[in-house]
């Protein structure tokens, strides 16, 4: 360790040479190092024991900015090595004291890094949301009290504006089922998430599909293409597409157990050719 | 190995940086875990991480609707729904009983209130967001 300083391991790639994007910081303020070792190689940056020891960092996970700031970072450096390279991206916070300790990581991790790169090289991931604008049919039916000459007339209404909104919903059920196959169908895997709150990622609507798909880098733009046919205009349904991610759900679980690497569900075929049709 | 970016354009829905959640979703639920020379207990990750996931998916449709469904149900809303249906269901129990308890000699309404307990068949129910007190359909059809 030099001087209170660790070392922040990001992501692990092949060695590479071309260069990174200049603008590129790592939490130092630097670009991030490269340590190569044995055919991998890590990207990595100082921080200080003060924050990232074990001690306080259990305490810093706990303070959520502390925490946003570091993931900003964290994703903004395997971005830029995705754009050179096939990152796998390491768990927040993965810390050694001395370039000994990120070899000794890389020899541990060797196999599970290999199998990882070997599977997601030339690859990327989009994320693609689906939301039910729930509040849109409120708002644009007069108000039930407005018109209703009777109770029985203001009970009729009520309902109906309740129809209208668990029609938006079975809406952006529907699509989302139509769309998670058709998606599975082109990309090489899918994998679905929790939806997400409105409250940390700011979107409005209710969240029905967080689906992330791996795509080979050169397919991208049939694919963007394939989201942004599908994506219906109006009807309280809105679709989001987020990418190009570096293949964070893609590169297996905690312990890269078998039952957590890519997730091939029943649902979620491995769907290896691109299918070219359109429609369903 | 490694030729420089041929990048499709990044989307992201506001033109601007990725959302938090989406970020946080991918950097600290994602991403291989391996053990540095610090060591984390695995627990706290892991209890962060179910924290996290309590920020970043939703929490009122977490209590709703359950906070797996999303994982048991690839059919994805059909589990809300479901979900839905069981809490109306259990809801037109409470109204069956009160019904059966106030009229014990009329034999008909508890029949009635049972033939309302399967809003399935008829689509379109109401989400039970505010629908305690008032059940448009019944009552006034008599």
């Amino acid at each position: 360790m030099i001087d209170g300083q660790l070392l922040y391991v990001y992501a692990v790639t092949r060695p590479f040479t071309a260069a990174l994007p200049s603008d590129v910081r790592a939490l130092d303020g630097e670009p991030p190092a490269l340590i190569e070792h044995r055919g991998l190689c890590a990207a990595v940056s100082r921080v200080p024991a003060a924050h990232f020891d074990a001690e306080p960092l259990r305490a810093h996970l706990e303070d959520l900015d502390w925490l946003a700031g570091v993931a900003r970072n964290h994703q903004a450096v395997v971005s830029a090595l995705a754009t050179v390279s096939c990152p796998v991206p390491l768990r927040l916070a993965t810390v050694c004291r001395d370039e000994d300790g990120v070899r000794r990581l890389l020899d541990s991790g060797s196999a599970r890094f290999e199998s990882a790169i070997e599977r997601l090289d030339g690859r990327v991931e989009w994320g693609v949301k689906v939301y039910a604008d729930s509040t849109v049919p409120e708002r644009v039916e007069p108000a039930p009290e407005v018109t209703a000459a009777t109770g029985r007339e203001y009970l009729r209404r009520r309902l109906g504006q309740r129809q209208t909104r668990d029609r938006s919903w079975q809406r952006a059920g529907a699509l989302s089922r139509a769309l998670h196959a058709d998606l599975c169908e082109r990309a090489e895997a899918g994998r679905l998430h929790p939806p997400q709150s409105g409250r940390l990622s700011g979107a409005s609507g209710e969240n029905v599909l967080n689906a992330a798909y791996l795509v080979p880098r050169d397919h991208s733009d049939e694919f963007v293409a394939a989201v942004r046919d599908r994506t219906p205009q109006g009807e309280g349904v809105r679709v989001e597409l987020t990418g190009p991610w570096a293949p964070y759900s893609f590169v297996g679980g905690p312990d890269g157990s078998p039952d957590s690497g890519p997730d091939v569900g029943q649902d979620v075929g491995p769907g290896r050719g691109r299918s070219e049709q359109e429609g369903s | 190995m490694a030729t420089p970016a041929r990048f499709p354009d990044a989307y992201q829905p506001d033109g601007g940086g990725a959302n938090l959640a989406d970020i946080l979703e991918r950097v600290l639920d994602k991403g291989i875990v391996i053990a540095g020379d610090i060591r984390i207990n695995l627990l706290d990750i892991e209890l962060l991480t179910i924290k996290l996931r309590l920020i970043v998916a939703s929490i009122d449709k977490a209590k709703e609707m359950g906070i797996d469904w999303w994982e048991d149900d690839p059919a994805l809303s059909s589990g809300a729904r479901r979900r839905e249906l069981s809490r109306e269901n259990d809801e037109l129990k409470a109204r069956i009983a009160a019904l059966e308890a106030a009229s014990r000699t009329a034999e008909s309404a508890p029949e009635i209130a049972a033939a309302e307990a399967r809003p399935r068949k008829r689509g379109g129910s109401p989400r039970a967001k505010g629908s305690e007190g008032s059940t448009p359909g019944e009552g006034g059809d008599r």
